[in-house]
């Protein structure tokens, strides 16, 4: 891939176009990363693919059901070390390790996805309302989000859990409880910065202009203020992902997962093996565990990157003074 | 600095130094940017502690009408076991047969009194729970956070020095790794190395039973266990006590270090190109001592003003350090009412850990007050 003199930034301008993808978010990243941050971003983006993937083609990677605990009518056997057969052994209850870990991807990416859309949602379109109208929906609604903020995410997640599945949960009743449960400790981290982008960005001679010029309230809010003020969202998207899989595995960690019988959670899983650890059975902890860790350091990464990336003292330059990206073909990393 | 960055929540707050002094005023509305005008430190203070009030009393609002939407703690804890008729009487003889409204004033008055509820499962009122099992969870906290501290800021510095060079993103990673790696799965390793493996530290809890034995010889005992050991200058006692502590104060203290080195790092770099230390280094200051004197105390401050966010963290880290480790502090016992289905006592944990968490970072703003001068109104 060779960098034209004006490769588009997400803040600039390209004077001479170039295909629409190249200006996407990650993908304008990716183009403008040099050296080892590059290094750390494809990182990222190779494990969360590698998440995604394992989520879809859970069927068909995994050997077993996630609550199978026997094959062809011989039962697998309880705290089978790893060996052919079972390539991660087996837990406590009997089941294949390797297939639980599996299928615990389909879990973890239903809540990250279910999480982050709803609060992605709900966030921007409060923290637009508010920072528009301002007034008295304003300060309460700036109030309830502070509070919100500065309450112990998981004890919050604990009792949305217990609001919504009374803590025993199916399924897609655990998944969407779960979700609920972390949408609640996001909307305010959207919130806020949605409202504070919207509130500098009232004041703007152009949402002024359209003002003027009669245009509708859902009109300037939509294409004036929403296009403008989203610029940060990929940044806390990718934090909030990392952050879904650890509460959920957290939930699940402190009982009030999804049933065992009814979805393959890691969280629920380690709670299992914390048990089985005191008599040195390590795989069925071992396992659900790296299936969380790398999960979240591939999401984690990619989102460090984007960070790195948007704030130009932390990002990497080609060469000193020379600061528009694309100028110097080859990668030289500096030192300041 | 681009505006984008200047409200960005951050969980692992590479970026606070940019951000707000705190996590409360961070959105400055109009009307709190009004009060800057005027009043020094006292002032600061006041207007501060009074932000308390409506944070504590929201979150008690939302908490209280979220636990009743669902139904009362006595049909939760004993739903399917008893007939009916036998629910309503209990429910009657506990008050929730009342309106909502009234309940929640009566227990807005509890809160004033200190009455946070009784638990439903073993008749204790939750505020001798906070006495009982307050002090190990602060103990488990303050270990935490001296582990992390040992491991950020030494870490960081040596990330800010080595900036961009494989030993940067080494410990970057390994930032990274810290943050994504859930408490309780460090501590499943841990356990796994030390205790099982190599048998050097003991599995789970605060102290041996033969420890404890000789702890209960003591008057007034201290919620702290290490204070009480050290005041009977027990050498084997506090060994017994330490190496219980060792284990859990890690897996805490990895979880919030790297978010420190994190910030070190961040601001390490940015101090690290002021202008002033360009100017020590051309007098002759040695590298070593520009970085650990000149850069590192500016780089300090925000760290002070993240540890207050990172006390609501930390605090959610401890509920699941000690049930990993099953050290009996609050975290444990939310837990365990937890699996009991008494959301009475889960209510009432889960409001005082909301109050001590407001508290500290009211504490903590002033004391970065203190240190900077900028942050103050």
């Amino acid at each position: 891939m060779t960098a034209s003199p004006d490769t588009p930034t997400a803040a600039g301008t390209p004077e001479r176009r170039e295909p629409r993808w190249h200006r996407l978010p990650v993908v304008s990243h990716l183009r403008r990363s040099v050296g080892l941050q590059r290094g750390m971003l494809v990182a990222g983006l190779v494990l969360v693919a590698l998440l995604l993937l394992t989520a879809l083609l859970a069927p068909l990677l995994a050997p077993y059901g996630y609550a199978q605990s026997g094959a062809d009518g011989v039962r697998f056997g309880t705290q089978q070390p790893p060996s052919a057969a079972h390539p991660f052994g087996t837990t406590v209850a009997g089941y294949d390790v390797l297939s639980r870990v599996i299928w615990g991807t389909r879990t973890a990416v239903a809540v990250m996805v279910c999480a982050v859309v709803a609060s992605l949602f709900l966030g921007v379109l409060l923290g637009l309302v508010s920072g528009y109208l301002g007034g008295w929906v304003d300060r309460i609604l700036v109030m309830l989000a502070d509070a919100i903020y500065a309450f112990p995410s998981l004890l919050l997640a604990i009792v949305m859990s217990i609001v919504i599945s009374g803590g025993q949960s199916n399924a897609w009743g655990g998944i969407l409880a779960a979700a609920i449960s972390i949408t609640v400790v996001f909307v305010p981290q959207y919130f806020r910065v949605i409202r504070a982008e919207v509130v500098r960005l009232k004041a703007e001679p152009f949402v002024e202009a359209a003002t003027v010029i009669g245009t509708g309230h859902r009109r300037v809010m939509g294409t004036h203020l929403l296009r403008n003020a989203t610029r940060t969202l990929p940044l806390i998207f990718t934090l909030n992902c990392s952050e879904a899989i650890l509460t959920l595995a957290a939930l699940g960690f402190l009982g009030f997962g999804i049933e065992p019988s009814s979805a393959a959670e890691w969280g629920y899983d380690l709670n299992r093996a914390m048990a089985d650890a005191t008599s040195g059975i390590w795989w069925t902890g071992m396992f659900p565990g790296l299936a969380i860790v790398l999960s979240v350091l591939g999401v984690t990464l990619v989102g460090e990157s984007l960070n790195d990336l948007n704030d130009p003292r932390l990002r990497t330059r080609r060469r000193p003074r020379r600061r528009r990206r694309g100028e110097a073909e080859t990668p030289r990393t500096v030192n300041a | 600095m681009s505006p984008d960055r200047s409200s960005g929540p951050d969980p692992e707050g590479a970026t606070t130094q940019v951000a707000a002094p705190s996590g409360e005023d961070a959105p400055s509305t109009p009307a709190r940017r009004e009060k800057r005008t005027g009043g020094g430190l006292g002032r600061y203070i006041l207007v501060r502690f009074l932000l308390i009030i409506p944070t504590v009393f929201i979150l008690m609002t939302v908490v209280f009408f979220l636990m009743r939407i669902t139904g009362d703690p006595i049909t939760a804890a004993l739903g399917g076991r008893l007939t009916p008729d036998q629910l309503a009487e209990r429910r009657a003889e506990a008050g929730y047969d009342r309106p909502l409204f009234i309940q929640y004033l009566d227990y807005l008055g509890g809160v004033l009194r200190g009455d946070f509820g009784t638990t439903y499962s073993d008749r204790q009122p939750v505020s001798r729970i906070l006495l009982e099992y307050g002090g190990a969870t602060a103990e488990l906290v303050l270990y935490g956070v001296i582990v992390a501290l040992l491991i950020g800021v030494p870490l960081g510095m040596i990330a800010a020095r080595v900036r961009d060079r494989w030993g940067d993103l080494a410990l970057r990673v390994f930032a990274i790794l810290g943050y994504a790696t859930p408490v309780f799965f460090v501590g499943l390793l841990l356990k796994l190395v030390f205790s099982v493996g190599l048998g050097w530290l003991p599995v789970a809890g605060r102290i041996s039973t033969r420890g404890e034995l000789t702890m209960g010889t003591i008057l007034n005992p201290s919620p702290f266990y290490l204070l009480d050991a050290l005041r009977l200058g027990d050498l084997s006692l506090l060994w017994d006590v330490l190496s219980h502590a060792i284990l859990p104060a890690i897996a805490l203290g990895l979880l919030t270090g790297g978010i420190f080195l994190r910030l070190v790092r961040t601001n390490m770099i940015g101090t690290l190109e002021m202008p002033y230390v360009d100017s020590a280094r051309s007098r002759g200051v040695a590298e070593g001592r520009l970085t650990t004197r000149h850069a590192l105390r500016p780089a300090l401050i925000p760290i002070i003003t993240v540890m207050g966010m990172q006390i609501a963290m930390m605090l959610g880290g401890a509920v699941l350090t000690e049930t990993t480790f099953e050290w009996n502090g609050l975290g444990f016992m939310l837990a365990e009412y937890m699996a009991a289905r008494d959301y009475v006592a889960v209510q009432g944990i889960v409001m005082m850990l909301a109050v001590i968490v407001a508290v500290s970072n009211f504490v903590v703003d002033v004391i970065a007050a203190l240190i900077d001068p900028r942050v103050r109104y």
